[in-house]
């Protein structure tokens, strides 16, 4: 169905950027406005994600020019759940930067950045033209290193070089990527191109392409043995930064995979016997760095990669049921990495070290506050009921189906490492009692009501969130089924792309 | 630079330049130039003023904050991407006036896209350029 409204949530985030960039001086007029534009964007993402689910994928072409020939924009299940996932991340990340920022980065443009990257992120999400895509990613790039090197801190411009190096390295994969695909088939439009290039006969050629196009979204998403840059970079910027590049970044990467790789490149055994091992790998590598690490910011460094491996998993096995294992993981894990990042900065501040052997007796000192940490906690290692759960539960018997056991062996020991790491962290920083030398940290008591609030709201929104997904899971899942068919069979997505009835 | 001849000639290349890049914006729809070289442009006018005569000078006679010509570009760039929307047409639908202007030629959002890119140019060149001149 053709609607020209539905780019409304990449237009709108760009008027919130413009109308911030107006506002340069005015740290505090900033603020306020950023937490009313994330709450109008969260209502836009809403409107959109019901419309979908309601009236079917609507679809607009930009300038009027018919698809295949101009660039198209589509509104289907995934794309619209996943808009409304970064709307959710954003509105808890305005509101955690209120407090948590300080005034010179905001003068040096935090809030109009942070809205133009989250436009990169509704962009990509909405768009059906690869190279359009590409766009973008590079818009979400530039933001990110924005966000990255703001204050610019010596352990800040260090994780920053190396993360735009990669990420530049990966976008020139990606570009070579698009150029091949532009010479295999004529066509830049994902339905115009999943169409043609069944018939392409060289598909030696075509493989390769889908190698390129694996490198460049590997790179992105931090999939083995390409994430180094991961653990490097996240713990350096702010914990707000931290929380909506470990919520968003990767994830988008991922959704790029899901999106080439079940409309473009299918049916290649070679690529999905390819996809679970680099899956299995992600999750046996990522899990084991996490073990070793002390840095709090590096351990859910660790555990995003771990994690990105759970979400490879479901695409490399392939079926309908993997699939849903992977998008209920990637609802999950969206809400819960940005959560847990903004639980790790208040960590730190109140315990004064981002180390956890330095840390400790929190669950002493605030045993509420301890029960509110322990949802994210809890939710990302899977303790049944809480979010991660529903989903390893799809991912492993979608893998005893097809009998690849080494996948089945990857995800429970990467879970059983993922509760390993998060009890270690559990007991060092909540039971274990504060180490006499440490440096204090500042008390709960001495932040004033607006910075308690400025950092529980947030917290609470998206432990709520999470608790949602995880105790209301059939709903999801009904989501996440719904997804998946589409993706399982994108005749629906081409058709209406394609106009055609 | 004390070059007497630099700053007579620069007086003079000021607005002829300026003159040149809204003329270089106008013809780019079709034809080489458009709203990013003319930027370009004007931002070069203002960086061999300021040569000559120097940043606090050139600060006068731009009078706005340049950081402000950014969010203003912007602004016309939106409006005029979402200008469709009012007769329910896709975004950037080009809209354009039936007859052609006299010296603009034809007009239409399109136009008004490139100004704004235009303006964004000039602003962030302007900034580069005064932050850069500020630490050296």
């Amino acid at each position: 169905m053709s609607n020209p409204y539905i780019i409304l949530p990449i237009v709108f985030h760009m008027a919130a950027a413009v109308i911030l960039m107006f506002c340069w001086f005015q740290p505090r007029v900033q603020k306020l406005l950023s937490i009313l534009f994330s709450l109008i964007g969260l209502g836009i993402s809403v409107w959109l994600f019901r419309l979908v689910w309601h009236e079917g994928f609507q679809v607009t072409q930009a300038g009027n020019w018919d698809a295949p020939f101009g660039i198209s924009f589509i509104a289907d299940t995934l794309g619209s759940t996943l808009g409304l996932l970064s709307s959710i991340s954003l509105l808890a990340v305005s509101i955690f930067s209120t407090v948590s920022m300080r005034e010179e980065r905001i003068k040096f443009g935090y809030f109009p950045t942070l809205h133009f990257l989250i436009m990169g992120l509704q962009g990509a999400f909405l768009t059906a033209d690869i190279f359009n895509l590409y766009v973008w990613f590079e818009v979400v790039i530039i933001s990110s290193f924005v966000l990255l090197t703001l204050g610019g801190k010596k352990t800040q411009l260090e994780g920053a070089l190396k993360y735009v190096s990669l990420n530049l390295l990966a976008s020139t994969f990606f570009l070579i990527g698009i150029a091949l695909v532009y010479g295999l088939t004529g066509s830049l439009n994902l339905a115009d191109v999943a169409i043609k290039i069944g018939a392409v006969e060289n598909r030696g050629l075509v493989n390769m392409t889908a190698g390129l196009f694996l490198v460049a979204f590997g790179i992105k998403s931090a999939l083995f043995p390409m994430y180094f840059w991961l653990p490097a970079s996240y713990h350096t910027p702010p914990a707000a930064i931290s929380a909506i590049f470990a919520g968003l970044l990767t994830k988008v990467g991922v959704y790029a995979m899901v999106r080439m790789f079940t409309m473009v490149f299918i049916g290649d055994t070679f690529m999905s016997i390819t996809l679970s091992g680099l899956a299995a790998l992600t999750i046996i590598s990522g899990g084991l760095g996490a073990i070793r690490q002390q840095h709090l910011g590096k351990i859910f460094g660790y555990l995003i990669i771990c994690h990105i491996g759970f979400l490879f998993a479901g695409l490399g096995i392939f079926t309908e049921l993997a699939l849903v294992g992977t998008i209920f993981y990637l609802i999950h894990d969206i809400v819960v990495k940005t959560n847990l990042f903004i639980v790790a900065g208040l960590m730190n501040k109140l315990t004064g070290s981002p180390f956890i052997k330095e840390q400790g007796g929190l669950y002493a000192k605030y045993p509420l506050l301890s029960l509110l940490f322990a949802i994210p906690l809890f939710s990302l290692v899977g303790i049944p009921p809480l979010s991660g759960f529903w989903a390893k539960v799809y991912l492993i018997q979608a893998s005893f189906e097809t009998r690849e056991f080494l996948l089945v062996g990857s995800i429970i020991f990467g879970s059983f490492l993922t509760l390993w790491v998060i009890a270690k962290v559990w007991s060092e920083s909540f039971w274990k009692d504060k180490p006499e030398a440490s440096s204090s940290g500042k008390p709960w008591s001495t932040f004033s009501t607006k910075e308690k609030w400025g950092i529980l709201v947030p917290i609470m929104f998206l432990s709520i969130v999470s608790l949602y997904i995880g105790l209301a899971a059939e709903n999801i899942i009904s989501l996440a089924s719904r997804i998946a068919a589409e993706l399982m069979d994108p005749s629906a997505y081409i058709n209406s792309i394609l106009g055609m009835k | 630079m004390k070059s007497l001849i630099f700053r007579t000639a620069s007086i003079y290349l000021l607005p002829l330049l300026l003159l040149f890049s809204i003329f270089i914006l106008l013809r780019g729809h079709y034809l080489p130039g458009g709203g990013f070289v003319g930027g370009l442009m004007a931002g070069v006018a203002f960086l061999i003023h300021s040569f000559a005569f120097g940043l606090k000078e050139t600060r006068n006679i731009i009078k706005i904050n340049p950081g402000f010509l950014m969010p203003i570009g912007l602004t016309i760039c939106v409006l005029a991407a979402l200008a469709p929307w009012i007769v329910s047409l896709p975004l950037m639908t080009g809209l354009w006036f039936e007859e052609p202007f006299k010296f603009v030629g034809m007009v239409g959002s399109a136009l008004f896209f490139d100004i704004g890119v235009y303006l964004v140019v000039v602003g962030s060149t302007l900034i580069i350029m005064f932050t850069i001149a500020d630490t050296v």
